[in-house]
């Protein structure tokens, strides 16, 4: 048991012939990811660490049925890719590309939600189900098994968060990067609802950041789990109108500011820890 | 990415909105023949430009010029105006406001309008704002522009003027890759002409790639930020004097937070992405010590960076520029040993964790 991705998924990879498309699939093999199937238009019949490459989606879907697929496409290839996956009939896409213009995710997160398709990112480290499977880019060797879920918005904050619990031995179920952008596929709300469905779960660790409304959303959403959920907030020092790296971390008139997050997580009775390697210790002080 | 006024208005010129006629002038003497009686403004990309004084008002040629004398060369927030816009002066019967913008948590855009515009949007009472959301899968609806007719409460003639802007506004949000359209006040003139009164357009940089006009625009960035975008560097430059050097936008942020809970202040942040390629590691330190840190604190959780080419990167940096500015370095990834060894053989202090580090960066500040 986990959650988005396990023992059954078949994962294909978009823009598997690429540096990082490449690197990522000997890393998600290594993980004992089931990887069945690349994508490449222009590529098709070699492959990638014995893993096949397709021209299209649809030729890798009636050869190998991939379940999911990881978008490792760059920004101005990405929502054609996604869509083409969508239309493959891949029920999952994860999509690690970064800086996709907000106006294509405008077009193809509603159409993948309409179409009944679960989208991680953009702009995200992917998910991971420690011991299990992979379909992204977290490092391999911070996961531990265990009942902890872990929901995030960043990408390396995420890793040294994990890590931390790992070596205080808090091990995850499963570990969702949600993305750093305005719109994403799965809101930290849809991302709790998971985990608090989710039997092998006990917990679960918000990593959240400046910019938005998500975490006063899951603030309100906790209130009416069965699990207790722990938070760090990242940019509590960050000035206003400043975007601070990721394009969804930026207080805009005083909307998405730390302390407002801080202060709903307080209120729902979330411990909320003050630097990364805090958050071991409020759940071990809990338990 | 945003735009000085001038520019926005000519935006929405190309999308049929209609605008205020106007002149722009880089000196007094430019003001060649503004449409008169006329509102000479600052060109900034900071808002407060009114309360400075860089907004003025002239019935004559004399009286622009004089005017634009007075607002060039003003500081306004951390801009020099080096343009005014002189701009035809309106006859307002009644200030609306409308914007379409982006709503995360529902995934659409949004349609905003009031009859009660010409004042910060914030303080509108939300029984007098009306709210539609716009489905991004089959655009903009004519029952959307009935329902913001109905709300709007004009007359007809009038209603038609708004809805066919709001139509237009939708256009060009959409084929300008907006993040923001705002129209405030949206002006209905004595005459009965309904008229964008100030536009404002924030643009998305992702989209930069699909609008090659906006590489040259004038970007709301410091010299140094202007350099390091050049160069494909996130770079951040804020008031405080610790320089960081991370990877990832959160675990910049949190750098930050952790350095400010040890009572210092990150003075510039740069983020180095996913790279473990020395020339970039180098390429960070010389923008960074541009911004004359007190002290530098590299902090890098590489998982599959590989940590001894960053300390390499590093080491090649703090010998190419000879700085004395202590660095506090923290890289955690593949080959972390041999990276401990290359920091401290370049008399770098290097560290475990994050915390450790930012302990130390805010005790060595300025100790060379």
């Amino acid at each position: 048991m986990a959650v988005l991705i396990d023992r059954d998924t078949r994962l294909m990879v978009q823009g598997i012939t690429g540096h990082q498309g490449q690197f990522h699939t000997r890393e998600m093999l290594d993980f004992g990811t089931k990887v069945v199937a690349g994508v490449t238009p222009g590529k098709g019949g070699s492959d990638v660490h014995g893993v096949p490459v397709f021209d299209s989606c649809e030729e890798a879907m009636s050869a190998a049925r991939p379940t999911a697929s990881v978008v490792f496409v760059p920004a101005p290839y990405a929502k054609d890719a996604a869509i083409e996956a969508i239309e493959a009939g891949v029920k999952l896409l994860v999509i690690i590309t970064e800086r996709i213009p907000v106006h294509d995710c405008l077009d193809l997160i509603p159409y993948a939600r309409a179409k009944g398709v679960t989208v991680i990112g953009p702009n995200c480290p992917g998910i991971a189900t420690a011991g299990v499977a992979k379909a992204g880019i977290l490092p391999n060797h911070i996961f531990a098994r265990g009942p902890w879920g872990v929901i995030s918005r960043s990408g390396t904050l995420t890793y040294e968060i994990v890590d931390a619990m790992t070596r205080a031995g808090l091990g995850q179920t499963t570990c969702v990067g949600i993305g750093g952008d305005p719109i994403n596929g799965t809101s930290m709300v849809e991302a709790l609802a998971l985990f608090e469905r989710d039997l092998e779960t006990r917990g679960v660790v918000v990593v959240g950041e400046i910019g938005g409304t998500a975490e006063e959303e899951a603030a309100r959403f906790v209130r009416t789990m069965s699990k207790p959920v722990f938070a760090y907030i990242a940019g509590r020092t960050a000035p206003p109108g400043k975007r601070m790296g990721h394009a969804g971390a930026i207080i805009q008139r005083g909307m998405g500011t730390a302390e407002s997050k801080v202060q709903a997580f307080g209120e729902a009775g979330v411990p909320v820890a003050r630097y990364p390697r805090e958050v071991p210790d409020l759940i071990r002080s809990s338990q | 990415m945003k735009f000085y006024e001038y520019k926005a208005h000519n935006i929405f010129r190309k999308y049929g909105i209609p605008v205020p006629r106007g002149v722009l002038a880089a000196t007094p003497e430019g003001l060649v023949d503004p449409p008169l009686p006329c509102v000479v403004k600052a060109q900034v990309l900071v808002g407060g430009r009114g309360k400075a004084g860089g907004i003025k008002f002239a019935h004559s040629v004399a009286e622009a010029r004089e005017a634009a004398r007075a607002i060039l060369g003003m500081t306004i927030g951390p801009y020099t105006v080096k343009q005014v816009y002189a701009q035809e002066m309106l006859e307002i019967a009644q200030e609306l406001y409308l914007s379409i913008a982006i709503d995360r948590s529902a995934r659409s855009p949004l349609l905003m309008a009031s009859a009660l515009g010409g004042m910060d949007i914030e303080a509108v009472p939300a029984d007098k704002l009306f709210r539609m959301h716009i489905p991004p899968l089959v655009g903009l609806q004519p029952y959307v522009l009935r329902a913001l007719a109905r709300r709007l409460g004009l007359p007809k003639d009038a209603a038609a003027q708004v809805t066919d802007i709001a139509r237009r506004a939708y256009d060009l949000f959409k084929g300008e890759d907006a993040e923001i359209v705002e129209i405030n006040p949206l002006a209905v003139l004595k005459d009965g002409r309904v008229v964008a009164g100030d536009a404002k357009l924030v643009v998305d940089d992702n989209a930069e790639y699909r609008h090659p006009e906006y590489a040259e625009l004038e970007q709301d960035r410091t010299p140094l930020e202007e350099e390091a975008h050049d160069k494909g560097i996130t770079f951040i430059q804020l008031d405080g004097d610790i320089g960081v050097i991370a990877n990832g936008a959160g675990l910049t942020m949190a750098t930050l937070d952790v350095l400010n809970l040890k009572g210092g202040r990150g003075g510039a942040f740069l983020d180095l992405g996913g790279t473990d390629d020395p020339e970039k590691v180098k390429q960070a330190f010389e923008i960074l010590l541009k911004a004359e840190p007190s002290v530098i604190f590299l902090n890098i959780f590489g998982g599959i960076t590989k940590a001894d080419t960053v300390a390499v990167g590093a080491e090649e940096a703090l010998k190419a520029f000879g700085t004395k500015v202590p660095v506090v370095a923290r890289i955690k990834g593949v080959n972390e040993k041999r990276a401990k060894e290359i920091l401290s053989d370049a008399g770098m202090h290097s560290v475990e964790d994050l915390e450790e580090g930012a302990e130390l960066a805010v005790k060595l500040r300025g100790s060379h």
